[in-house]
């Protein structure tokens, strides 16, 4: 994504000042202060435990900071998350994505039509009547962005989207990835994977124990990153 | 024992021939069990995924008297309705005493805890699994409500028919508060009871044969919709 280069609406900047999060007396992030602006890649890194999850849940609104706080200059934008274990309703594929529809408010009368091209756009249409349940992890996971996609989101936050996938499904989640900022939608994404954080951002985000250790631009931080536990992290170094 | 394998081959003949009082017996206690297993549905479903999905004071405590209810004794939920209905009770300007509806009534009483406490058990968990995507899509507290109903649909419909099946198999509560009047309020429990201690066993035994088999009916039908939705829905 590094070599897009056309117009998008900008986005509201997102402000972490001194956010953390405690639970039972224990210190699972750090106060973290952290702007995320412009229409970017964002990828989320560090080790199993270093706090990702809990930094996209904060911006996405769904914990609030012990300490500190986390708001959108200008107001928050239309916001999706897709989940590393996708959260899928009983029903059928296409009910699945008329349900989040019906919750934002479209018409009835347009809802099917909107899904059904939203399953085609995603390689899902000959599973729209099968349980969503049933479907396999990585049709589940297409699902869960055909439904973010319909949302239209501005900003659009995967946890770990791609952790339990095999190859081909991890390139269709990527795919998908792309076409959304494509559309100008600022992504904010987290992984471990340093192979596809190489393919996918503008700029890295490393986190480590619950701290911050590194923001910078992608070529920076793969080429010459400033820190060296950055430095140990990206040569492997750096135990799970 | 003659006298008892007479009683079951003409309790069959009573079955098999759509004996009359038999048939009457059967349809009014199905009435009445299938009127209060509705009743307490539309109330005990949208009441208990509430208390699945709010926190407020008290919470606990109706918590645990829901549970508590759960096992409360025909004949205390008939003699408190029976109080409530009688003539010098708050309710007895209504003359509902020894009619069909009082024994709705009780019935309602008596599952609607059932109902409501199990159906809080199933949406806390499905909304366990459910909530940080309904937050996700901006998903309001009441609009979970029948969106987790639905997607426990198939649970739930087994929670609701462990509430018929005890509302049609009670005995003490309708007969305090129906009375047993024969064509008006008998059912096959109360007739069961009557019938067995006037020696009349064919159709106390073809009562029995009857209640069995719905029973059993409807535990095959629970299993099936458990088992098929399994299957189907992952």
């Amino acid at each position: 994504m590094n070599d897009m280069s056309h117009q998008v609406p900008t986005v509201a900047t997102l402000h972490f000042e001194g956010a953390s999060v405690v639970h039972r007396g224990q210190v699972l992030l750090r106060p973290l202060t952290l702007s995320l602006s412009d229409e970017r890649c964002t990828l989320v890194m560090g080790p199993n435990g270093a706090g990702k999850s809990l930094l996209l849940r904060l911006a996405h609104g769904l914990l609030t900071p012990s300490a500190g706080r986390v708001h959108w200059q200008g107001g928050a934008p239309r916001q999706a998350m897709v989940f590393q274990r996708p959260v899928l309703l009983k029903r059928s594929a296409l009910d699945n994505l008329t349900y989040a529809l019906a919750v934002n408010g479209t018409p009835w009368q347009s809802r099917k039509n909107l899904a059904r091209k939203a399953l085609e756009h995603f390689g899902l249409a000959h599973l729209e009547k099968r349980p969503a349940r049933v479907l396999s992890g990585g049709e589940q996971q297409r699902l869960a962005l055909a439904r973010a996609w319909l949302l239209d989101p501005e900003v659009l936050f995967l946890d770990e989207p791609t952790a339990a996938l095999d190859p081909a499904s991890i390139r269709a989640v990527e795919e998908a990835v792309r076409d959304f900022h494509r559309r100008g939608t600022r992504i904010v994404m987290t992984t471990h994977d340093l192979h596809q954080a190489r393919r996918l951002a503008d700029d890295v985000v490393l986190l480590h124990e619950g701290s911050l250790v590194e923001h910078s631009a992608a070529a920076t931080f793969f080429t010459t990153p400033s820190s060296p536990t950055a430095r140990a992290f990206i040569e492997g170094e750096l135990v799970w | 024992m003659t006298a008892s394998d007479n009683a079951f081959s003409t309790a069959l003949a009573l079955i098999l021939g759509l004996d009359d009082t038999l048939l009457g017996i059967v349809s009014l206690s199905l009435q009445v069990s299938l009127t209060a297993v509705l009743l307490a549905a539309l109330v005990a479903l949208p009441l208990g995924a509430a208390l699945a999905l709010w926190r407020f004071p008290g919470r606990s405590a109706i918590i645990v008297v829901l549970n508590a209810f759960m096992g409360l004794p025909p004949v205390v939920a008939g003699l408190t309705v029976y109080l409530l209905l009688s003539r010098a009770g708050p309710l007895g300007q209504f003359g509902l005493l020894f009619t069909p509806s009082a024994m709705v009534v009780a019935q309602v009483l008596l599952i609607l805890p059932i109902i409501a406490a199990l159906t809080r058990q199933q949406v806390e968990e499905l909304h366990g699994e459910y909530r940080e995507q309904l937050q996700s899509l901006g998903v309001s507290r009441l609009r979970r409500i029948p969106t987790l109903l639905w997607d426990a649909r198939f649970g739930l419909l087994t929670v609701i028919l462990a509430g018929f099946g005890r509302a049609s198999a009670e005995v003490g509560a309708v007969m305090i508060v129906g009375g047993n009047i024969d064509g008006v309020t008998r059912v096959m429990t109360t007739a069961i009871v009557l019938e067995t201690s006037k020696g009349n066993l064919p159709l106390a035994l073809g009562l029995g044969l009857v209640l069995l088999a719905l029973v059993t009916l409807i535990n095959a039908g629970a299993y099936l919709v458990g088992e098929t939705a399994r299957r189907r829905l992952g």
